[in-house]
């Protein structure tokens, strides 16, 4: 039963990377969008993602349930050390998830849009970079349960340029599988063009933020390369992650769209994968050796019997709904802009 | 402000935030679902318009909800790590099923307010009802899980480790259903009402009289006759309170001293000092009969709990004073509306009724407030009754206080953003969802 519940609390993790990322991504396009395409780029999200909103934000719920209830010492002891950059991006969901619907829902369109508007993007932008930051910092060996100042204990256990650079990296990863999403979404040859502009934009962000993260595991001798490469999943991984995009942009020069969307996705897995296999089951390192481990910091036998069982359980019920609700409006898209539904 | 004070400030606040929403979560969706019905069956268009107003309505409820819910969710953490590391194994099962039934609800949800048009009508229906069934589902979970901090079951307490765990136990705790039952029923309550008093007013404004006067009977019919049962699921709790939280029991009706055949105290300044109660209205044996069902049993008092062990007297006291005040006064509403449609339809027709109405659109609400104080504060000083206490749960690190302002500042702005979405909501009604 660990292991069903391992398994997942990672595919949680991805799911929210992967479609949570996508609809981050669509904020932070919007923020990189001039004046005159915001409106496009709105009503293309919209439509690609209305009905599945609120469902996109659940797999962080459940990563989270699965934490407290299956691992309550990670979960205390992330939410100790890492209780700012943690609160930070809880304003940034309360900010987004609150503008998102208002500007969708406010029954009188005027000025208060722009408000939203700007909201939403800042707040897309903010979220995934302190998701980022906090991952960073837990593998980052950083955190130093014997630290005895304000700053050591809740400050520099996750403001240091290796968190940063993740923060940034899944930045970039969510703007760019928001523009591949939203290519398939796209009405009319301009504004393929214009996503796959933004594809590229952010492929090349998360290239460059890429080069930072290893360079700041360099700098702050983090064993990035060892963790990456030092096995043959790793190398795998990456290896193939790295045909598939290359692949992906072959297809999309060719305008050939289909598959663009299961290219991305996979390299966001097997990018989550290189990082997560190697120290798994440690998921926090502390400064000094010590860590925190999946199979060592579990609840209870029954406990853990349990919660596997609620979730086989809860899968039974939502994956069909899931599969179903998205399958209807992928063969029927909302119209772009209809406000009326 | 200190630490542990600011702690349990911004707890307070995000529960008591998130609870207004939940309600509405919880209570709207059965409402839109018996106008949708009316609309299927009758084919009269102002149904149609109603449930389409409401489900917008809905949406932003449910979106502010939503986000202030995974808010809560890491708070528990952030701010009661102590806590959460020995509790969360144990009266984790409610939330993991409950993860499944938000789960449905979000996706239900996707369905219903995005599936006008595109699905058999019974089936899009269906998906609203699927919100409602979903909703009250996860509401009940998550009492569940606060119910076992009144009441801790599933595990044996040995040398401050805790072992044996058994979560199904500890879901099915001994205060579960009293304080289930009497939480889904306060949801209709206060969602009719508050809902019902918004219609109330726009019919005496006069605008669209026919459109106000169908969500207003919706609305009214559930919620008087929730404020009808309320009282009686209130009198479960109060046993059941007695039973197993004495402490709490006396704090709410500041009763200082056990006694035989124990008077109810109506109103009342207690003096923590002196252990005396001033100015309060005193009904003979009713405390006792409240309490266990007989106007001659003993019911504890303070005297009989250590001190280290009070609860807050006058806050707790103040706050159940108000819930059932506001219970009473309901109730009362709800019948004069029933004589209404029963023997008096004259009634129906003239202003006052609509003006109590109008009155009473916030007493629920209020209740539900005054009553989560009663619950949560009259458990203090522990967290988990009798087995931890709140002081020793708290994180340690400095600086909460800046948490709570900030906290404070967004939900109050969110607060005012809310309200004022509602009120152009209500106030484009004429253009959008009734034309005529
Ligand atoms: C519309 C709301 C509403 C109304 C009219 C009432 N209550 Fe209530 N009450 C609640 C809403 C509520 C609540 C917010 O839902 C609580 C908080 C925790 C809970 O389970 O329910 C609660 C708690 C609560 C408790 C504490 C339960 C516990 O700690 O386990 C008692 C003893 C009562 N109530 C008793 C009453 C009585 C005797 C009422 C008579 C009129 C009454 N309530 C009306
Ligand atoms: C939504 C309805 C609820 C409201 C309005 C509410 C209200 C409150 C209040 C007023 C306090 C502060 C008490 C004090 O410090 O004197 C509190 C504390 C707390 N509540 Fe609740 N509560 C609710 C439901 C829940 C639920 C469902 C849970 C958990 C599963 C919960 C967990 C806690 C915790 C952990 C604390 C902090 C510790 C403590 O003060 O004892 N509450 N709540
Ligand atoms: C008595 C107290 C509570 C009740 C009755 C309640 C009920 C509900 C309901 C009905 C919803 C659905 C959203 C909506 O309709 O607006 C909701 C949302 C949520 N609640 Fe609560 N809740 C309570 C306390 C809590 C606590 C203590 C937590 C966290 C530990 C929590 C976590 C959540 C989460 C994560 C969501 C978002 C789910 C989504 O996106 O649909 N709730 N709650």
């Amino acid at each position: 039963m660990l292991y069903v519940v391992i398994t997942f609390l990672w595919t949680s993790i991805l799911l929210y990377l992967l479609l949570g990322g996508a609809d981050f991504g669509a904020g932070i396009i919007e923020l990189f969008t001039s004046k005159g395409n915001k409106a496009v780029t709105r009503k293309t999200l919209y439509s690609a993602i209305g009905p599945i909103w609120e469902a996109n934000h659940m797999w962080l719920i459940i990563a989270i349930v699965i934490l407290f209830v299956g691992f309550p010492v990670i979960y205390s002891t992330m939410s100790v050390n890492l209780h700012i950059p943690l609160t930070i991006m809880l304003l940034g969901i309360i900010a987004r998830g609150t503008a998102f619907t208002f500007r969708h829902y406010d029954a009188v369109v005027d000025d208060m849009q722009h408000v939203y508007n700007s909201i939403f993007a800042i707040s897309s932008f903010i979220t995934p970079l302190f998701l980022g930051i906090i991952a960073g910092s837990a593998v980052s060996g950083h955190i130093d349960p014997q630290a005895d100042t304000f700053l050591s204990a809740y400050i520099f256990s996750w403001l240091h340029w290796f968190s940063v650079s993740v923060g940034l990296f899944t930045v970039a990863i969510c703007g760019f599988l928001a523009s591949v999403y939203l290519i398939g979404e796209t009405q009319n040859e301009h504004d393929r063009l214009r996503f796959a502009h933004k594809a590229q934009f952010f492929n090349i962000g998360a290239v460059i933020c890429g080069i930072l993260v290893f360079t700041a595991a360099y700098v702050e001798q983090i064993p990035l390369i060892e963790w990456v490469f030092g096995n043959w999943v790793g190398r795998i991984a990456i290896v193939s992650a790295t045909l598939s995009l290359i692949w992906m942009w072959y297809l999309l020069y060719q305008g050939k769209i289909g598959l663009l969307r299961p290219l991305a996705g996979f390299q966001v897995t097997m990018i989550l994968l290189t990082t997560t296999y190697r120290h798994f089951p440690n998921i926090v390192l502390f400064k000094g050796g010590g860590y925190l481990s999946l199979l060592e910091h579990s609840g209870q036998e029954k406990t853990m019997q349990a919660l596997g069982l609620a979730l086989l359980l809860g899968s039974v019920f939502i994956l069909p709904a899931l599969f179903y609700l998205i399958y209807s409006f992928q063969k029927k898209p909302l119209e772009a802009g209809s406000a009326d539904h | 402000m200190n630490d542990f004070i600011a702690a349990r400030s911004q707890m307070a606040l995000s529960l008591g935030f998130h609870i207004v929403f939940s309600c509405i979560g919880m209570v709207m969706p059965f409402f839109m679902a018996v106008a949708h019905y009316y609309w299927l069956k009758t084919d009269e268009i102002v149904y149609k318009n109603v449930t389409k107003a409401w489900s917008k309505g809905v949406a932003i409820f449910f979106a502010t909800g939503a986000v202030s819910g995974t808010v809560l969710s890491f708070e528990l953490g952030l701010l009661w790590p102590g806590f959460m590391k020995h509790a969360g194994p144990i009266f984790g099962m409610p939330f993991s099923l409950e993860g499944t039934a938000f789960f449905i609800e979000a996706i239900a949800l996707g369905f219903f307010l995005y599936g006008w048009d595109r699905f058999n009508k019974w089936f899009h229906w269906f998906t609203g009802v699927i919100v409602g069934v979903s909703g009250l589902a996860s509401g009940i979970l998550v009492v569940a899980a606060n119910a076992w901090m009144n009441s801790p079951a599933g595990f044996d307490h040995i040398n401050g480790q805790y072992l044996n765990i058994d979560p199904i136990k500890a879901m099915f705790n001994d205060a579960w259903f009293s304080q289930a039952l009497h939480m889904t029923i306060a949801a209709f309550v206060a969602t009719g009402f508050a809902v019902a008093g918004v219609h109330a007013l726009m019919i005496l404004k006069g605008k669209n009289v026919l459109f106000h006067t169908k969500s207003f009977t919706i609305a009214a019919a559930f919620g008087c006759v929730a404020a009808i049962l309320q009282p009686l699921s209130g009198d479960i709790s109060a046993k059941d309170v007695a039973i197993r939280q004495p402490a709490k029991l006396a704090a709410m009706e500041a009763h200082f001293h056990t006694e035989k055949s124990a008077s109810l105290l109506v109103g009342g300044i207690p003096d923590e000092e002196k252990k005396e109660v001033n100015y309060a209205v005193k009904l003979p044996g009713f405390l006792s009969f409240l309490a266990h069902g007989d106007f001659q049993s003993e019911v504890t008092g303070l005297d009989k709990i250590a001190p280290e062990n009070h609860p807050p007297v006058a806050i707790t006291h103040y706050a159940f004073q108000i819930m059932v005040g506001m219970g009473m006064a309901m109730m009362l509403v709800s019948v004069l509306y029933f004589l209404a449609l029963w023997k008096q339809k004259h009634w129906l027709n003239s202003p006052w009724l609509l003006k109590l109405f109008v009155a009473a659109t916030p007493l629920g609400f209020i209740a539900v407030e005054a009553g989560w104080t009663v619950t949560e504060v009259g458990r203090q000083p522990w967290i988990i009754y009798g087995i931890m206490r709140t002081a020793d749960a708290v994180t340690p690190m400095p600086g909460i206080a800046y948490s709570f302002y900030l906290f404070t500042a967004v939900y109050a702005s969110l607060a005012v953003i809310v309200i004022f979405m509602l009120y152009r909501q209500i106030k484009m009604v004429g253009t959008l969802y009734d034309k005529a």
